[in-house]
């Protein structure tokens, strides 16, 4: 594929698509939890465009719902929330310590060699437009993961959590032109019932172990310090 | 490249050019301290203040450590003439000088590593504590920004198909509007490496000496007049080379293509605007920005290296594709 054979739509949706996967990077890179829910915010910001962008190259309008959706859920909604139950539980500019923070980007960049390994005969087979992409969302799913598994703050593993499902997201949309309607607003639900859910067990967590760090919850303490 | 022109035209437009790099060095370096100045409300030196420096230091006896070795003295002289020779590979008002077809992107990366090898071995040949502390942090930085700038010449070599700075620079210039990530990462990383590499802020501070956070000063600290001359010089030409690449490379319109007078004349026009510009945009970063810990080196060019590869990685899965 040539890319300056294709439309600019065409090139902005992989330009985006490509910040899609750059933000996933940010967010594995910063400690602290402010710009991290900005990061996440940034990336709901740009995944609306890129579902905007699949819908102006591939002509499907209903997608356009799909973006508006995003945009609100996932680059406003959540990460106000997010901003919300940081400020009041005050952990606003905490810095967690990551265990090996280069180590952990290069991890990162294995993964995406890894699902470009594993989408290249998807590519091969398909004739979509936004086929090259699927591995770039695939790598958001695993980058997602790999940010649950590398914190030990609640918060980053619940915004761990929401990129998975933002990669999940992508990856319908680029691979198959988006979910039928209904299911995607009951997913976009599902979502956001979580987040509310995840905003209760904050202060749980918070209230019985006095910390944000989930480590801890591998302790007994049964006999009383 | 219409017209193809004498060879000895072309080789005397090539030392030209060459003469211009290093003779501009300077004015760069008291362009980028002059608004640096007057960003941070003090009185600014004039333009030519560095020119006035190096023409002190040019008149000063040297004085040097009694068990300096040969290595000592030859090291200014080796460093400098590196960094000349980078500059001539490097294009600066026109592309497709003989200079730029004998040497690729690959050569001046190790321009660089030779200058800095034999800075480092300078430094700890008096035996100073000061001298073997920043050759050990330099290497450091070396180590880890060498790898990134690398990735970032090799994924410019797989768009252009060449590791040819001038076919690399004629190819963005021809290719029109296309949208790159690649591209766009290439240059973030190529910027952070320049960043550390020409010691600014936040990875070290030119303007201090300051013995525990030094980094490059704390290797030149036993020079002196002449040999100090040089050095500092070749810091001026090593900011220069790494502005015009990047200006060059990322924004390449304006470059002359062809040996006329018209053509060259926007060239320079073009340059030392495109050169003014992004000094503006590093002091801004410079005054914006504070100096991280050193132990947090690794990680800043770490991202750099991300970037790089990222950069590679988009152009192989986003670009090309299967």
């Amino acid at each position: 594929m040539n890319l300056a054979q294709l439309t600019l739509y065409h090139q902005a949706l992989l330009f985006a698509a490509a910040l899609v996967l750059f933000t996933s990077f940010i967010m594995l890179a910063t400690a602290r939890i402010q710009p991290l829910i900005y990061a996440f915010a940034w990336q709901g910001t740009l995944l609306a465009v890129v579902t905007a962008l699949v819908a102006l190259v591939s002509d499907h309008p209903h997608l356009y719902i799909s973006a508006l959706l995003t945009f609100g859920l996932k680059a406003l909604l959540i990460p106000w929330m997010l901003h919300r139950l940081a400020l009041r539980l005050n952990i606003m500019h905490e810095i967690e310590q990551i265990a090996h923070p280069s180590i952990m980007l290069m991890a990162g960049a294995v993964l995406v060699i890894f699902s470009y390994y594993v989408a290249t005969p998807i590519v091969h087979l398909s004739t979509l437009v936004t086929r090259n992409t699927i591995a770039v969302s695939m790598a958001v799913v695993l980058l997602g993961m790999l940010l649950m598994v590398s914190r030990r703050k609640a918060v980053a593993q619940v915004i761990g959590f929401m990129s998975i499902e933002n990669g999940l997201f992508f990856a319908a949309v680029v691979a198959t032109y988006g979910m039928p309607m209904i299911v995607e607003i009951g997913i976009a639900f599902d979502v956001l019932v979580a987040m509310v859910l995840f905003g209760v067990f904050f202060f749980q967590i918070r209230a019985s172990i006095d910390s944000l760090d989930v480590d801890r919850l591998n302790r007994l303490s049964e006999k009383g310090e | 490249m219409s017209a193809v022109p004498e060879p000895a035209v072309a080789w005397l437009l090539a030392a030209v050019q060459t003469l211009l790099f290093i003779a501009a060095a300077p004015l760069l370096a008291g362009w980028v301290k002059r608004v640096k100045c007057h960003m941070q409300n003090r009185a600014a030196p004039a333009l030519i203040q560095p020119y006035r420096d190096l023409a002190k230091l040019f008149g000063k006896d040297v004085v040097m450590a009694e068990n300096a070795s040969w290595l000592f003295r030859a090291t200014p002289y080796v460093v400098f003439g590196a960094f000349v020779l980078a500059a001539a590979v490097v294009p600066l008002v026109a592309a497709h000088l003989p200079t730029a077809a004998i040497a690729d992107m690959i050569v001046l990366v190790g321009f660089f590593a030779l200058a800095r090898f034999f800075l480092a071995l300078a430094a700890m040949d008096i035996g100073t504590a000061f001298g073997g502390m920043g050759a050990s942090r330099e290497m450091t930085i070396a180590s880890l920004a060498e790898p990134a700038m690398l990735m970032a010449v090799f994924t410019l070599a797989m768009i252009a198909a060449t590791t040819n700075l001038s076919v690399v620079i004629e190819h963005n210039l021809h290719a029109g509007l296309v949208l790159r990530p690649s591209l766009l990462f290439a240059l973030l990383a190529l910027a952070m490496v320049a960043v550390a590499e020409t010691g600014r802020i936040p990875v070290d501070n030119p303007a201090t000496h300051l013995e525990l956070t030094m980094i490059h000063e704390a290797m030149i600290l036993e020079y002196s007049a002449r040999h100090l001359a040089l050095i500092e010089w070749a810091s001026q030409i090593k900011l220069m080379i790494y502005a015009a690449l990047i200006a060059n490379i990322f924004w390449p319109w304006g470059i002359a293509e062809e040996f006329t007078v018209a053509a060259l004349a926007l060239g320079t026009v073009a340059i030392s605007a495109k050169l003014a510009l992004l000094a503006i945009v590093l002091v801004v970063w410079e005054t914006v920005m504070a100096k991280m810990r050193l132990f947090r080196v690794p990680q800043f060019l770490g991202f750099a290296f991300l970037l790089a590869l990222l950069g590679m990685l988009t152009h192989v899965i986003l670009e090309t594709g299967a």
